[in-house]
């Protein structure tokens, strides 16, 4: 069963590239079907899969659970959101200063929770993101808790026009594949073998003589700068900031993507970023309750599918996986074409009968030795 | 076997809680040598290499490593010095191959890993030492293999190379035959015994055949004191050494 | 003066006790299960739930109570036998995941089942009043009782730890857990009794603080953070860090609210001095525990062997 890891990387990278030039295609799309919904909805996307990928690189290859990334979501979308009230609206100034900004808070979160590590390295990330939520919820020249709302987008004098939606979601794209590629370098080059190694055995790689902290202070710091970026395009994205962008669970959703998407593999946050806002959307369109399935839906994927996408894609498990997608957007069509009145039962049932066969094949691989 | 001590500790006191679990021990290891350290369970010979690599603090004494006192250094600047160990417990980096394992501990030789751009497994610089330290413990076959996919021997020597990689002028080995079969031990034995003159090994082993083919010197350790440093027909001799150890389990002489 | 800073001591005490015995269950399950359980905080919230649910359809208060109380330690046992029993084995990653799914989960359901409106305990007449705990200091009855009943749970827990049997295991299960299996222990059943514990404490603490806060969806989640905030000050695993830390927690944060509005008023201007006091006293427990962090990394009162 097992699939050579040459092969299962290029599974993985073909099935991430297709998807790559399918979101290359969303503004065609969207303009096709005159649905600008479609383009609103793969800008978040795009974004937030910018965001996993920066949390990939601590969390899946530097091995530390940081359950604050939301905060520098929060530190570079404020940025861009205070310069603006203040009318700076410059990208040569707004952008450095979101850049600059995310990098120092991660440095000082860094600092402060890098010395520890286990649940103690979680509460603290998580507790200092907080902070920086009560920092955003006091700030009442910039809208407290009830959030600011930007009046102009970043001006690149004339280089290209952020108000002009297509345009920013394909800078958005650029940005996302250029992290992508850029990941790729660092987690092969010496810096990332160092902070692989950490993430495998620390202890050791302070043996053999690697003074490991500032190695993975660094790393801290990037993802942290990167994710700042990410803040930043979101605000600009929805012309708004607000403590909101910065709770706690928002840092956990990010997780979340990071691990559905298969942790430690370059495409794994693509691929999460992606899957998760997609189900978002369409558990929501079915129920309002839809966390309800969401919920124990992670609780399963945690005890059973832990490679997430790309390790089901390594195993060569893609066409049940593809089958799962399709099975899900045919009774997401079905609902659409029929209306509510007995699609919502049919679909719950389906969904239940195929959340029941998941479960069953998931648990017979378990037996039979292919965990993954 | 003359001239300056590699390593001097003088009076080096660890305590935990009301333990005294290395009692004012004082030891040399000579260029080249291979000194072993045995004694009975609980005789404090972790604690005591914990304290020589750094991970524990001594609470009195020094530890001076080719002329300089290291006591204050952590870990890794006393691995950039040269004084390289083995765990008692493998530990290697599960996820990576046995190369890389090794090119690792190349790494860590080479200068400040800041280099964010070149891949670090088609650098020349990494991979030359890497593979002649693997050919060196007889692993070289086994390059490309996962280090999860490899046999509890083949930890060990793999354990060995990493050690041997960082080009130690002192290997602290920490019971690298434990949980052996024979055969290994046995090829383990000829593996270092290849490496004795060329770099000076302090050896902690239970295994006494062993110790007593390899060493050039033992130092007897009872409750934390080293009772006794001398070379292994003087230990297999003395009274004291009988009485307190070699009495207990009373394996070879 | 000196009443207003007394009251006001007396209201970060409420606080940091409601802390207490949320931050001591989970400290106890975190110290010796080496288990991260996110969802802690639910257990707060289905607490309050139960508690108003159960005050209506008895009216009565102390009926209702009584009832939340098993109630939520059955909802906790429940949760730990059917998800998070199977999670003590994995990697910390794997059990912030399950437990985060299962924070969405008990805010969905609660939604689901009580409404997204949130809902309000009304308090018995007795309780409802004022009482003069000191000459010309009124208190609300209520808070008093919050205090008392929290001392009280605080000297339960205290000589439940120190003095019995099952005490003796979950300290010695705080600072070396392979020991405490190594005795011959079912560590099992142990794991299931401190979570059935921590999670009738977490219903208490959620009942307790219903009358004064609505009950509502999300109560636990930033209540939580909080709790980490007292972990981390008071030492993984250790009670009576726990109790310090959260009483200090408390307290600075009511006093905070409370003082520094009039301290940076006078020399700064009113608007600004709101301001900036507002974000400062809420920021002050987080600064606390940053200082702490770096003073003493393992807390104030670090388990012994940790």
């Amino acid at each position: 069963m097992s699939v050579p890891a040459s092969l299962r990387s290029s599974v993985s990278t073909a099935v991430a590239l297709l998807l790559l030039a399918a979101l290359a295609l969303v503004p065609l799309a969207a303009e096709v079907f005159e649905d600008p919904f479609l383009l609103t909805l793969f800008t978040r996307i795009v974004i937030l899969a910018l965001a996993a990928v920066s949390l990939n690189l601590i969390l899946g290859y530097g091995g530390l659970v940081s359950f604050g990334h939301a905060a520098f979501i929060g530190v570079g979308g404020y940025s861009i959101g205070i310069l603006a009230k203040h009318g700076m609206y410059a990208a040569w100034i707004q952008w450095p200063v979101a850049l600059l900004m995310s990098a120092l808070f991660s440095l000082l979160i860094g600092l402060l929770s890098l010395r520890t590590r286990g649940i103690f390295f979680i509460m603290i990330t998580l507790a200092l993101s907080q902070l920086v939520y009560y920092l955003a919820n006091g700030a009442y020249a910039y809208g407290g808790d009830d959030g600011l709302t930007i009046l102009k987008r970043t001006d690149f004098g004339g280089l290209i026009n952020l108000s002009h939606r297509p345009s920013f979601y394909y800078l958005c794209w650029a940005l996302l594949v250029l992290s992508l590629f850029l990941t790729h370098r660092l987690v092969n080059s010496r810096f990332g073998m160092v902070l692989r190694g950490a993430k495998s055995n620390d202890r050791r790689m302070a043996a053999i003589g690697f003074p490991v902290l500032r190695y993975r202070l660094t790393a801290f710091v990037i993802a942290g700068t990167v994710c700042g970026l990410a803040g930043a395009l979101l605000a600009t994205h929805t012309d708004f900031i607000s403590p909101a962008m910065i709770h706690w669970t928002r840092s956990g959703d990010m997780i979340v993507m990071v691990v559905l998407g298969g942790m430690g593999s370059l495409f794994g946050p693509l691929f999460g970023a992606v899957s998760f806002l997609a189900l978002e959307e369409i558990l929501s369109s079915y129920t309002e309750y839809w966390k309800l399935v969401f919920g124990p839906l992670l609780v399963l994927v945690v005890l059973f599918a832990r490679g997430g996408i790309d390790g089901a894609l390594g195993r060569g498990h893609g066409g049940i996986l593809l089958g799962i997608i399709g099975g899900f957007f045919l009774l997401h069509g079905v609902h659409l074409v029929y209306g509510d009145d007995w699609a919502i039962p049919g679909a719950l049932l389906l969904g239940c009968v195929a959340l029941v066969g998941l479960v069953h094949w998931l648990r017979r691989h378990a037996k039979s030795g292919d965990k993954p | 076997m003359s001239g300056q001590p590699v390593l001097r500790v003088r009076e080096l006191v660890k305590r935990f809680g009301g333990l005294l679990a290395t009692d004012s021990v004082s030891l040399d290891i000579l260029p080249g040598e291979v000194h072993a350290i045995i004694g009975p369970n609980g005789a404090g010979k972790t604690t005591l290499i914990g304290q020589l690599i750094g991970e524990l603090k001594p609470d009195a004494g020094s530890v001076e490593f080719l002329g300089r006192d290291i006591t204050a250094l952590p870990v890794h600047a006393r691995s950039h010095l040269g004084l390289a160990r083995s765990f008692q417990i493998t530990s290697i980096f599960l996820d990576f191959t046995a190369l890389e394992n090794v090119v690792l501990a190349v790494q860590a030789h080479d200068g400040h890993s800041f280099r964010f751009w070149q891949k670090a497994m088609d650098d020349a610089a990494l991979l030359q030492p890497a593979r002649a330290a693997l050919e060196q413990v007889g692993l070289g076959h086994r390059a490309d293999i996962p280090a999860n996919a490899l046999s509890h021997g083949e930890h060990r020597q793999l354990e060995l190379a990493m050690a041997l990689a960082t080009k130690p002028q002192l290997l602290l080995l920490d019971e690298p035959m434990a949980g052996m079969g024979p055969e290994d031990s046995a090829r383990m034995v000829e593996m270092l015994r290849g490496l004795k003159g060329k770099v000076s090994i302090l050896l902690i082993e239970h295994d006494m055949e062993a110790v007593f083919a390899l060493a050039d010197r033992i130092t007897v350790l009872v409750y934390g004191r080293a009772i006794a440093t001398d070379t292994p027909d003087a230990i297999r001799r003395n009274p004291q050494v009988r009485q307190a150890y070699l009495g207990e389990e009373a394996p070879v002489a | 003066m000196t009443l207003l800073i007394f009251e006001q001591f007396l209201n970060g005490l409420q606080i940091g006790l409601l802390l207490f015995l949320l931050a001591a269950g989970l400290t106890l399950v975190f110290g010796i299960m080496d288990m991260v359980n996110l969802a802690h905080g639910s257990l707060y919230m289905m607490g309050a739930y139960f508690a108003a649910v159960f005050v209506q359809w008895t009216d009565s208060f102390v009926l209702g109570a009584i009832l939340a109380l098993p109630a939520g330690m059955l909802l906790g046992v429940a949760t730990e036998y059917v998800a998070l029993r199977s999670l003590y084995a994995r990697d910390h990653l794997d059990q912030v995941l399950a437990t985060f799914g299962l924070i969405l989960f008990f805010n969905e359901l609660a939604r689901l089942i009580f409404g997204a409106g949130g809902m309000a305990i009304e308090l018995p007449a007795l309780l409802a009043g004022q009482i003069e705990i000191l000459p010309g200091l009124p208190y609300p009855t209520y808070r008093f009782a919050i205090i008392a009943a929290g001392l009280l749970c605080a000297g339960f827990l205290f000589l439940l730890v120190q003095k019995t049997r099952l005490g003796m295991l979950i300290r010695a299960g705080a600072s070396n857990r392979e020991m405490v299996g190594a005795l011959g222990v079912d560590i099992k059943l142990l794991f299931t009794l401190v979570f059935g514990l921590g999670s009738a404490l977490a219903a208490l603490a959620g009942l307790m603080a219903g009358p004064i806060s609505t009950v509502q969806i999300g109560m636990g989640d930033n209540v939580l953070i909080l709790c980490f905030v007292v972990i981390v000050i008071g030492g993984l695993g250790s009670i009576r860090g726990a109790f310090v830390a959260a009483v200090l927690v408390g307290v600075l944060e009511t006093m905070g609210r409370a003082f520094l509005p009039n301290i940076l008023g006078s020399f700064l201007n009113p608007s600004e001095a709101g301001t900036l006091a507002q974000a400062l006293s809420s920021m002050l427990v987080y600064i606390l525990m940053a200082g702490v962090l770096v003073l003493r990394p393992a807390g104030l009162f670090p388990a012994p062997g940790r």
